[in-house]
């Protein structure tokens, strides 16, 4: 099986990549479960390793192997069941209230996830890579922020016109990266990262100007005002939570992408590009117009995670808001296999190990040794290869493709 | 050796159109100095410091109306803009060094607009040292994506193997008390990186944008959690090396701004020396070279001739590697001295820039690569000289420079044919 070239007219679509994305997104969960187990038994190690008392113990093992085993097993208990109390369910709380809580703080940490992760989702979905979900986010922080602090409207309103004002200033972002791709050809991958920078700047100037955003005790720092209470995503489950109406937003997204993916015919035409550019510019699908509606959208998605997070905080913002949000969706996204489902998986594994994080610092394991563990996840399943070799599933090589396909007759004949 | 010439793109299908682009984003560039810094510009002097006060050879100040200034070179740039147009007209290209001429006189214009009226002055040798300094890692990460990119293998990693460069070579450099050792174990260990996106890449082909990008989030996550874990307990034995001392070659340093800009520097940078114009040698004037462009461009043809395309690819890639662990070292031990948390701060993708803005040729790379060290100059010392300038905007311009030359405002911009894309042996 040899990669069919497409027709330069349509640059840097190429179906070789695509049949990666889809052998990504066919999400075999045996695979996606031995990634996530070794991803952790490999930061286990890492935390292990790393660890003072086990290195002490371990430098007279001799003298005391049991204690050097037990050390092992305490540094790993310590740091996963910090983990584990921060993000799902807190055992040594007194009430179920505080119990629950680190459980809603992972959703809350989940929901920006999940809303730029689905947008970058949607891209990979068309056939793009798109890595720009960082300077969306920032644009639409932008459009937040200046309606939260400089306009005035009554409560629920002015929350509406806040988020609707970050959709659509990141759209606008997406929408520029969709016409330089279709009108130029220029390459989304490079075209994004300078949009990146260019936003994060531009986001930095308009914090640091009195006539924009700049809060009202300006001092020399870029930073805004606190967005108006009218603005506010209000809280969900009462003044014990911090867990915010985001939540809402997240699962509306959720449902819109499924729709617009699996049901509606803007999202078969997404697909269908995705799939093979060729074939669906043969059937009359305007690719270019394809890309430049899936970058909007997709940037759509971008600004609900703005919104979220810039209309859920108490005090003022500054760029550092975006949290990596921009970045993290991409793991998300390839995580997730780019289904609404996955991504909503993804979405909740990576929103509980942020809410975990503090629990980890505070039960004296580094907690970057989620990013370790992360970023190994994901390369495991995005590299099948590597899981497939490391577990002897099948035969690695470069006709590994070939091997799948006998064996998919093979099984077909059965 | 073969005459054959094998340009970037010359096996895609997109045709080659002299047009106006240039010459339109030239003339616009042109106006906004002319307009906006000459005419509606601060009046006052501006003052340009040649030399240090402890060099040898002093080279008097130079102070100028900043109108006067800007008005002259605005109108050289409009003249420049002018001959771009008249070539356009005539169905040629504007040749490089007019544009780089453009960049260096419209840099001028900038500096003398930025420091009207501050009483320091435009200190000229500090700004250029500093570009030179600043612009090593973007230099030798832009080196090692020409590498990959030219064997047609997309390298999104830099950002990895800058950042595996910089630990490696603090933490190696502390422990061993040895900087050289550290270089080097920086350079192996960002070509094992490398090997490993190679690997990934052309053998396992796995998409080499996902393996790049998921490669940079392995290695932030690696080098963050040692940094927490194991670097910040004891950072004096750890991550303490200090820096190379600097060199100064005889005589040559002596040389008014250029020999302190240029001859007064650490190994890093005289490494950058030999490794930019040693790769364009063997890029364009070897045999070697000629087969790894094949590679790139026409896989299947370099392939027919009997070039093992898999194995150039893979040790362009891994020697790519190396060079920008290269670049990692120098942001440490060639400029900081410790390793901090995520230092390589997004150069990684600075470099992927400025490799399209260098259209993959070293030497222009290179001066792409200045231009952004200059701009992170620019943004620090603009805030000393004239405080309140809108420095964000300044940080804006090397990126928007980007995408208006990936967007072909800049004449045309080519990818080899084949990058991104894997060969397989049919």
């Amino acid at each position: 099986m040899t990669p069919k070239k497409i027709p330069s007219e349509i640059p840097a679509v190429d179906s070789k990549a695509n049949s990666v994305l889809r052998e990504i997104m066919s999400g075999d969960p045996v695979r996606i479960g031995l990634s996530i187990l070794l991803g952790f038994f490999i930061g286990a190690v890492f935390m292990v390793v790393f660890n003072e008392d086990v290195v002490k113990s371990w430098s007279n093992f001799g003298a005391d192997p049991s204690y050097a085993l037990s050390t092992v097993w305490w540094t790993i208990q310590d740091g996963y069941g910090a983990l584990f109390s921060g993000s799902v369910f807190n055992l040594g709380a007194d009430n179920f209230i505080d119990g629950i809580r680190p459980l809603t703080e992972t959703l809350r940490f989940a929901a920006p996830l999940i809303m730029a992760g689905l947008g970058v989702a949607l891209t990979f979905r068309v056939g793009l890579f798109n890595i720009g979900a960082t300077g969306q986010i920032m644009v639409g922080l932008a459009g937040a922020t200046f309606v939260s602090t400089r306009l005035h409207m009554p409560a629920i309103i002015h929350m509406l016109v806040a988020v609707l004002a970050a959709v659509l200033c990141a759209m606008v972002w997406g929408i520029i990266v969709g016409i330089l791709k279709a009108r130029t050809g220029a390459h989304e991958v490079i075209v994004t990262i300078m949009m990146n920078y260019v936003a994060t700047s531009l986001f930095t100037f308009f914090l640091r100007n009195p006539g924009m955003l700049l809060e009202a005790s300006g001092g020399g720092t870029p930073k805004s005002d606190h967005p108006d209470g009218t603005a506010k995503l209000g809280a969900l489950l009462g003044p014990d939570f911090n867990l915010h109406y985001g939540l809402i937003l997240a699962v509306l997204a959720v449902f819109i992408y499924w729709w617009l993916m699996e049901r509606s015919t803007f999202g078969y035409r997404f697909r269908m590009v995705g799939h093979n550019a060729t074939a669906a510019r043969a059937a009359g699908i305007k690719v270019e117009n394809t890309f430049i509606w899936a970058l909007a959208i997709s940037a759509a998605f971008a600004g609900l995670a703005a919104a979220n997070q810039g209309l859920s905080l108490d005090g003022g913002l500054t760029t550092s808001i975006e949290a990596g949000i921009g970045f993290d969706a991409i793991t998300v996204a390839l995580l997730g296999g780019s289904r609404a489902g996955g991504v909503v998986m993804a979405g909740l594994l990576f929103g509980a190990f942020k809410a975990g994080s503090s629990s980890m610092q505070f039960a004296g394991v580094s907690p970057e040794v989620l990013g370790v563990v992360k970023a190994l996840i994901v390369l495991f399943i995005a590299a099948p290869p590597i899981i497939r070799a490391l577990y002897r599933l099948p035969v690695p090589g470069p006709k590994i493709y070939e091997a799948a396909k006998k064996a998919k007759e093979a099984k077909v004949i059965k | 050796m073969s005459k054959i010439e094998v340009t970037p793109g010359m096996f895609s299908k997109v045709e080659a159109k002299p047009s106006f682009k240039t010459a339109i984003t030239l003339l616009s560039s042109a106006l906004v100095v002319f307009v906006f810094f000459g005419l509606l510009g601060k009046a006052g002097d501006v003052k340009f410091v040649w030399s240090d006060k402890r060099e040898l050879i002093q080279l008097p100040q130079w102070v100028i109306s900043s109108t006067t200034l800007c008005l002259t070179v605005g109108g050289l740039l409009l003249a420049i803009a002018a001959v771009s147009l008249w070539l356009a007209i005539r169905e040629k290209k504007t040749p490089v060094w007019l544009v780089a001429v453009f960049g260096l006189l419209a840099m001028f214009a900038l500096l003398g607009w930025l420091a009207t009226g501050a009483t320091q002055g435009v200190q000229m040798v500090f700004i250029l040292s500093n570009t030179l300094v600043l612009a090593i890692p973007l230099i030798l990460g832009g080196m090692a994506g020409i590498m990959s990119e030219r064997v047609g293998v997309v390298n999104i990693a830099i950002e990895g193997q800058l950042l595996t460069g910089a630990f490696v070579s603090s933490v190696v450099g502390t422990m061993t008390g040895n900087l050289y050792l550290g270089l080097v174990s920086a350079m192996i260990a960002s070509g094992l990186l490398s090997m490993a996106l190679a690997s990934l890449a052309i053998k396992y082909l796995v998409d080499q944008i996902i393996i790049g990008v998921l490669l940079n989030v392995l290695v932030i996550g690696v080098t963050n959690f040692l940094h927490s874990a194991w670097l910040d307990n004891d950072s004096a034995h750890l991550n303490f090396p200090g820096t190379f001392d600097k060199i100064s070659i005889p005589f040559l340093s002596d040389i008014p701004v250029i020999g302190q800009v240029l001859f007064d520097n650490r190994i890093t940078v005289y490494l950058m020396f030999i490794i930019v114009p040693v790769l364009w040698f063997v890029l364009f004037r070897t045999r070697l070279g000629l087969r790894a462009r094949a590679v790139g461009e026409h896989p299947l043809a370099a392939d027919t001739v009997g070039i093992n395309v898999a194995m150039t690819r893979f040790w362009w890639v891994t020697i790519g590697g190396m060079i920008a662990g290269l670049g990692g070292a120098a942001l440490t031990i060639g400029n900081v001295g410790s390793f901090g948390r995520e230092m390589s701060g997004g150069q990684g993708f600075i470099a992927l820039a400025v490799v399209i803005l260098g259209r993959w040729q070293p030497i222009y790379v290179t001066l792409s690569a200045l231009l952004f060290g200059f701009t992170i100059i620019l943004r620090i010392w603009a805030n000393q000289v004239s405080p309140g300038i809108p420095v964000d905007l300044i940080t804006m311009v090397p990126y928007l420079v980007t995408l208006v030359a990936v967007a072909g405002f800049a004449g045309k911009v080519k990818a080899p044919a084949a990058s991104g894309q894997p060969y397989i042996k049919g």
